[in-house]
């Protein structure tokens, strides 16, 4: 088999341009509904460790049915019922119906999917933190949107920073089943052009570079972050 | 301030809350009337008052589960006593019903303020890990009482020259023994100027041979007319640089008074046993 790398240029006919533009969506949505989704976390694990009893009780129902059910099911209910949902509330208000981006969409989903695994993870790692430091802050007259910020969430970045880089690395992946609500993604668009083309072998493997190529330098970001973060902890 | 040290043998542990009212003293430090705290159905605090005017150093000892912990960290307001009142130069620390036999902070504001007046030593140290000596003791004043970072800088460095620290300025807490750690914790303290030091059993945690360095300098603090209250098992310390000494026993005080009297001439059957274990 001979493989025609002209296939892959960047300007057409070759499919080059289709990916690369598919990858730079699949990393708008992924960061997008990463950033969405530690929001959701953090204040999803605040709210479970200090909230009342109603919203504890609502958190553990939103981390617990988001985890359970399937994300491709997810999805597709969250695109296809939550854009329907909105537009009955907005008719309901005598508003005209809006037609949903599908960025925004595509990051609203994948952001309350990533929002309930973050919950947990960031609330394993608040517990992490040594309740004395926390303590030290309240003894010195922080309020405590300053003691969060400075003291609570830089300490426990250490405990929480494998958690959170699984789930980019998830974030970045789960990006793929948006392609089932046609959105033009990376794999989307590796499919297109091996459709057309019939370099299905070329094409996903191109593919598989690109995601290999933003896990390998997620990890040296992850890295880095993590030596910074655990600045103050002896060497194990 | 000599003439701080000269009222210390008039000014009283007060019993009674009127007493502090006295027009002659000038306003109290802090005073504590009459708190009780429970925990669940357990009195820890059964009805305690406690006046620190200005240079005082008063220790307060007794056995584990006294409740001189509590009693301190009632002072902050990191423990909420159940009743009864605390007040910081004169301004009672407000609280609200919080439930049946319970209470909370009524007024966040004021708290933090007050808090910011009150550098709390803790057993444990409770240095923030992810920050250096020189960031710890920054921390507070620069974020909290809003002054320059380089100004704070120039007051932390010479806080850790004091204690002994500068040369470890820039290292994180976890690479140093605890007794480094401890005056580092008084260093933090120390930098927002507090009108009274609170030391919740500083050398509880440390090692034997560790103890002597910070108790060098809390000395030194205690010696230069710094109002502090001290929660601690040293006895000879507390009779070294005590003015009153404060004996709890199951949340009462049992007998308080001047050093000497305490420890030599102990009028209580509770205190004479509890002195007589320690030594």
């Amino acid at each position: 088999m001979r493989i025609d790398w002209a296939l892959l240029a960047i300007s057409p006919p070759g499919w080059g341009g289709l990916l690369l533009r598919g990858l730079v969506t699949t990393l708008e949505i992924a960061v997008g509904g990463y950033l969405l989704g530690l929001l959701i976390g953090i204040g999803g694990a605040f709210g479970k460790l200090y909230g009342g009893a109603v919203s504890r009780d609502l958190l553990e129902c939103y981390t617990t049915i988001v985890r359970a059910v399937p994300e491709l099911v997810l999805i597709v209910l969250i695109y296809y019922a939550g854009t329907d949902l909105l537009n009955r509330v907005m008719a309901a208000l005598g508003y005209a119906a809006v037609n949903i981006n599908g960025l925004a969409a595509g990051i609203l989903v994948i952001g309350v999917v990533q929002g309930a695994y973050s919950t947990e993870v960031l609330r394993g790692a608040i517990r992490a933190v040594p309740y004395g430091e926390i303590e030290a802050a309240r003894a010195f007259g922080m309020p405590s949107a300053l003691a969060l910020r400075r003291i609570t969430l830089p300490a426990m970045i250490p405990h929480a920073i494998s958690g959170l880089a699984n789930l980019w690395m998830i974030a970045t992946k789960d990006t793929a089943l948006l392609a089932v609500v046609g959105f033009t993604e990376l794999t989307m668009a590796t499919r297109e052009a091996g459709g057309a083309t019939k370099a299905y072998f070329l094409f996903f493997c191109a593919a598989g570079m690109l995601y290999l190529l933003v896990t390998l330098i997620s990890n040296q970001v992850f890295n880095a972050i993590e030596r910074r973060a655990r600045r103050g902890m002896p060497k194990v | 301030m000599p003439e701080n040290r000269a009222m210390n043998a008039d000014t009283r542990l007060c019993l009674d809350s009127e007493r502090s009212q006295d027009a002659e003293h000038q306003v109290a430090a802090i005073e504590v009337v009459d708190i009780h705290k429970y925990f669940g159905p357990l009195e820890v605090l059964k009805g305690i008052s406690l006046t620190a005017h200005d240079g005082d150093v008063i220790a307060i000892i007794g056995a584990s589960g006294s409740g001189k912990s509590t009693l301190l960290r009632c002072i902050n307001m990191l423990e909420i006593p159940s009743s009864g009142a605390v007040r910081v130069r004169g301004e009672e620390i407000a609280l609200k019903p919080d439930g049946p036999g319970r209470r909370m902070i009524a007024d966040r504001r004021q708290i933090q303020r007050i808090r910011t007046r009150l550098g709390m030593v803790f057993q444990s140290f409770n240095l923030w890990q992810h920050m250096t000596l020189r960031e710890n003791v920054i921390e507070v004043p620069v974020q909290v009482l809003g002054q320059s970072r380089k100004a704070a800088i120039e007051a932390a460095d010479s806080l850790l020259e004091r204690v002994g620290l500068y040369e470890k300025r820039d290292v994180y807490p976890a690479f140093l023994s605890g007794g480094q750690q401890q005056r580092a914790a008084i260093a933090r303290a120390l930098a927002i100027k507090p009108d009274v030091m609170l030391f919740d059993e500083p050398t509880s945690a440390l090692d034997p041979e560790l103890v002597g360095e910070v108790l060098t300098v809390i000395g030194d603090l205690a010696r230069e007319g710094r109002t502090m209250i001290l929660v601690t098992h040293e006895m000879g310390f507390a009779r070294d640089v005590a003015s009153r000494v404060v004996f709890l026993h199951q949340g009462v005080v049992e007998e308080a008074g001047d050093p000497v009297t305490i420890f030599s001439a102990p009028r209580s059957e509770r205190l004479r046993k509890f002195v007589g274990s320690i030594r």
